[in-house]
């Protein structure tokens, strides 16, 4: 086993644990720290698998801006402690019994899936992650998205202002 | 050819064109230009049929007229088609002509009737007539039948005219419901020759005949006749005519004495070729016929109203008619039909003078020496019933003596039942003459202070009808009598000649000596009974089982009506309730209840929409996607290994 | 690495999001389960890119296949900061309202 594989299978439990951590905090506040963990786990998964880019934006965005709006939202409504009402037992049984059956038939389905046996994801090496390829294309090919997307977050922004704003 | 349609097209829309014009501008347009249009829409047809006539005397018949393909299914074609031949030219002519006089006699007789409901009366008037003039003209059995359901919804409407009057609308109710009872054998006929022929054209129906079985001859011809007892009200369907009078009487001598009821009459003789083709039949109608005949006879004996007597004496007369069909003489029925509506249109517009004169009284036995009140009605009247009673020269003597001697020498015991009606029919109009002329005012004398001669538009038809019935029968004089028959020379193409029409020229002058030495017995004691002394109190024994009809209201409602309506209350209280009512209701509340349940899913929560979203994936996959994998994998994952 | 390890791995993570949507209450948590369930299907579309780019990479060495992957990464990452904003806007709103973050509050679709 190489270091690669080793980082592999830290970083998948590391996501999976902190994934299930952030279902069974208590605290919305852990929960987001968590999540954070998360995203960084992943973030690392993408250095392993060289999408730099990727990397650094998911850490910046995600873990940075989103998760700081969630935390910054929390603490605007003092949200910090135990509030959730009592939960519902037979609520919860049926969620993880039907996550758990859309995961057990998703994953026979891709052990039974034939095509993509043998294939492999190329780790460490490969400049389609770079910044330098990624930027080539999103001002060439993609260049039309790109500039929607700057509509979309505009018209976010409008939307979040109308509804945040007090009558 | 293109004349004729024309013509024949105008004769037709004139009078839809009086009803529509009328029946949407009662509000608006005042009584007098109301009688006025529609008597002038009628009188049009009635110069168009007259110059029909001519030139059907003159070129002889022509072939159908079509004007548009009315139902077109398949192999299956209805011709909106009118035939114009000596038949329906000889019905143009009374339908439009009587229905012109009697048009004239409503203006009169319905002036106190407000002025939206007169023009609701004259609207249906015109609509009657053009139902009849499609009746008559329609070139197969499904025109006549548009024709057939017209009249029979006119005759409902004009029954029950005056609506307010509960006992009316039930009259009305009856005649329609005892018609369709009829028009279902009617229809039936006519599905049977579709089935059987593929068309319900006149033409081809009788040059196809041969393709027919006896069995299916005798089938469409008693269905037919079925149909023809419904509308000229014979045994057993005659309860409605009777009760028909309650409409107003210019419409009682229209509808249900000159024109309507002989549609039946026009419908056997115009389908003479198949009739003349099944023995059963022709038994069966004249059977019919001749116990009609004699039945309605004892019936009217009795009566004190002064048109149930008519309405009673109609049936009989119809009853003649079919009797004339039964053995063979079409054309006599055809003559009797002719002069049955000149002199039974005078007998009811006579007696429609009498009501209006008695200020809407009908009991005969409230009337009484009117003859010094109303002379003109009174002559008009008197050669009416002398007429009806078959005196020489008068018409009624020249059609029912044609048919008389038919019965004779189809069999000598119908002649015999024919001339006893004869007798009974002279008794009971001279009856009803005297009672009414005769003897000495018995009415209140405020009705006596009132009696006075109708206004000239109700005489002038009078006088009119009561010549044609004096000259009528002129144009049947038999050969017997020197003449040359004009009717049945012009009506030879259309109808077959009665083959065994073979009497002897004395025989001939016996049957009708005995006739008419019958018919004047009768009339004798009639006047002499009732003149001085009519009878005021009720009867007893016989004489009250004939007031009261035979009691065959009575009977129908014992073994009809009753039993239908403890069947239809059986299946309202139980079938209805317990049964389809409880399915009905019972579905409902499945329904209401199932949706109660499932309602509890759409509770408003999102998690709850998300998991069945879930679920659907998970079921979605497991079925479809990936054909059995699954199954086998998680098999392979708890069993195996 | 075996595409199916990420595959695997992404679909556990998926779950993990569904199972958190369906079991918690609290707005926030879903959320951020939400964001977790993005973060899954992000890390697969990267693990098929270098998958695709695995295989072209041996023809030709200057090769871009599958960088669209990764710019469809990039797209989702835009599309889900926008729907945080916005988001995140709905619950304060409906925590100003109801004083509380439970959705079960939020059954007004019943009616």
């Amino acid at each position: 086993m190489n270091a690669i594989e080793i980082l592999f299978w830290l970083l998948s439990a590391l996501a999976i644990i902190s994934a299930m951590m952030v279902l069974l905090s208590k605290n919305p506040v852990h929960s987001v720290l968590w999540l954070i963990a998360v995203f960084f786990a992943i973030s690392g998964h993408y250095i392993l698998l060289n999408a730099q880019f990727l990397a650094i934006v998911n850490i910046i965005v995600y873990a940075g801006a989103i998760m700081v709006l969630f935390l910054f939202v929390i603490m605007l409504m003092n949200l910090n402690k135990e509030s959730e009402p009592k939960r519902n037992f037979w609520r919860i049984l049926i969620g993880i019994i039907s996550g758990g059956s859309l995961l057990m038939i998703l994953v026979s389905l891709i052990r039974q899936a034939t095509e993509i046996n043998n294939k492999n994801a190329l780790m460490e090496s490969g400049n389609i992650g770079l910044i330098k390829t990624l930027g080539k294309l999103l001002f060439s090919d993609y260049v039309v998205p790109f500039e929607i997307s700057s509509v979309l977050f505009l018209s976010a922004m409008v939307g979040a202002v109308v509804i945040g704003k007090k009558e | 050819m293109e004349i004729m349609k024309t013509l024949l097209a105008f004769i037709v829309l004139w009078p839809l064109v009086g009803f529509l014009v009328n029946g949407l501008g009662r509000n608006y347009f005042s009584k007098k230009r109301i009688a006025f249009y529609a008597s002038e829409q009628i009188f049009a047809s009635f110069i168009a049929s007259i110059i029909v006539f001519i030139l059907i005397k003159n070129n002889g018949a022509q072939g159908d007229i079509t004007y548009f393909n009315f139902i077109h299914i398949g192999k299956l074609i209805i011709p909106f088609a009118f035939k114009i031949d000596q038949l329906s030219a000889i019905f143009l002519l009374i339908i439009t002509g009587i229905g012109f006089l009697i048009h004239v006699y409503s203006a009169a007789y319905m002036q106190q009737e407000e002025q939206a409901h007169y023009g609701r009366y004259f609207s249906y008037l015109n609509l009657f007539i053009f139902s009849m003039l499609l009746l008559v003209l329609g070139a197969n059995y499904v025109i006549m039948f548009i024709g057939w359901e017209g009249v029979g919804l006119c005759s409902y409407l004009l029954i029950g005219f005056w609506f307010k009057n509960d006992n009316y609308n039930y009259a009305a109710k009856k005649a329609f419901i005892m018609n369709r009872i009829g028009d279902l054998g009617f229809l039936l006929a006519i599905f049977w020759m579709i089935a059987k022929l593929g068309t319900a054209n006149y033409s081809d129906v009788f040059s196809n005949v041969s393709q027919l079985s006896t069995t299916d001859i005798t089938a469409i011809t008693i269905l037919l006749f079925i149909g023809a007892m419904g509308k000229s009200a014979q045994i057993p369907l005659y309860t409605w005519l009777p009760d028909a009078m309650a409409g107003p009487t210019p419409v009682s001598a229209l509808i249900h004495a000159a024109t309507m009821v002989t549609a039946g009459i026009y419908m056997v003789a115009r389908s003479n070729v198949l009739y003349s083709l099944s023995e059963v039949a022709q038994n069966l109608v004249a059977i019919t016929g001749l116990v009609t005949a004699l039945f309605a006879a004892t019936i009217a004996i009795k009566q004190n109203d002064i048109k149930k007597v008519l309405a009673y004496s109609t049936v009989s007369q119809l009853g003649y008619m079919f009797l004339g069909l039964g053995v063979g003489a079409y054309t006599g029925a055809v003559f009797h039909v002719m002069t049955h509506a000149f002199f039974k249109a005078l007998l009811f517009l006579g007696a429609g003078s009498v009501i209006h004169a008695m200020h809407h009284e009908q009991d005969i036995r409230k009337m009484g020496g009117l003859k010094k009140y109303l002379p003109i009605t009174h002559i008009t009247f008197l050669i009416g019933c002398i007429a009806i009673s078959g005196i020489p020269p008068f018409s009624g003597f020249f059609s029912k003596d044609e048919i008389l001697a038919a019965a004779y020498a189809h069999n000598p015991v119908y002649w015999g039942i024919g001339v006893a009606t004869a007798g009974l029919t002279a008794f009971y109009m001279f009856r009803l003459y005297a009672t009414t002329f005769l003897g000495s005012f018995r009415g209140t004398p405020e009705q006596a202070h009132h009696l006075h001669e109708s206004p000239s538009a109700m005489t002038i038809p009078l006088i009119i009808l009561a010549i044609l019935s004096v000259v009528g029968g002129l144009v049947g004089v038999p050969e017997s009598l020197g003449g040359h028959h004009a009717l049945h020379q012009f009506l030879s193409p259309v109808l077959l000649t009665e083959v065994k029409y073979e009497t002897t020229h004395s025989t001939e002058y016996m049957l009708m000596g005995l006739s008419v030495a019958i018919a004047a017995t009768a009339i004798v004691i009639a006047i002499v009974t009732y003149s001085k002394k009519p009878q005021i109190s009720n009867s007893t024994g016989v004489g009250k089982l004939l007031e009261n009809k035979w009691y065959i209201d009575e009977l129908y409602d014992a073994i009809i009506v009753k039993p239908l309506g403890s069947l239809a209350s059986f299946l309202k209280n139980v079938i209805e309730k317990s049964g389809i009512d409880a399915a009905v209701n019972g579905v409902g509340k499945l329904v209401n209840y199932s949706s109660r349940q499932l309602r509890l899913l759409q509770n408003g929560q999102v998690g709850g929409y998300i998991l069945l979203m879930v679920l659907g994936m998970i079921v979605i996959v497991l079925i479809w996607v990936n054909d059995g994998y699954i199954y086998r994998f998680l098999m392979n994952l708890f069993f195996a290994k | 690495m075996p595409i199916q390890y990420y595959i695997i791995l992404s679909l556990a993570l998926f779950c993990i999001g569904i199972v958190g949507v369906l079991v918690r209450r609290n707005a926030i948590i879903i959320f951020m389960c939400i964001e977790l369930m993005l973060n899954a299907v992000n890390l697969l579309l990267v693990a098929f890119s270098k998958m695709q780019y695995n295989t072209a990479v041996i023809a030709n060495k200057a090769t871009t296949v599958g960088a669209e992957g990764q710019l469809f990464v990039f797209f989702i990452m835009v599309v889900a900061a926008a729907e945080v904003s916005v988001g995140l806007a709905i619950i304060v709103m409906m925590f100003r309202n109801t004083h509380s973050i439970d959705v079960n509050f939020l059954n007004r679709l019943k009616n």
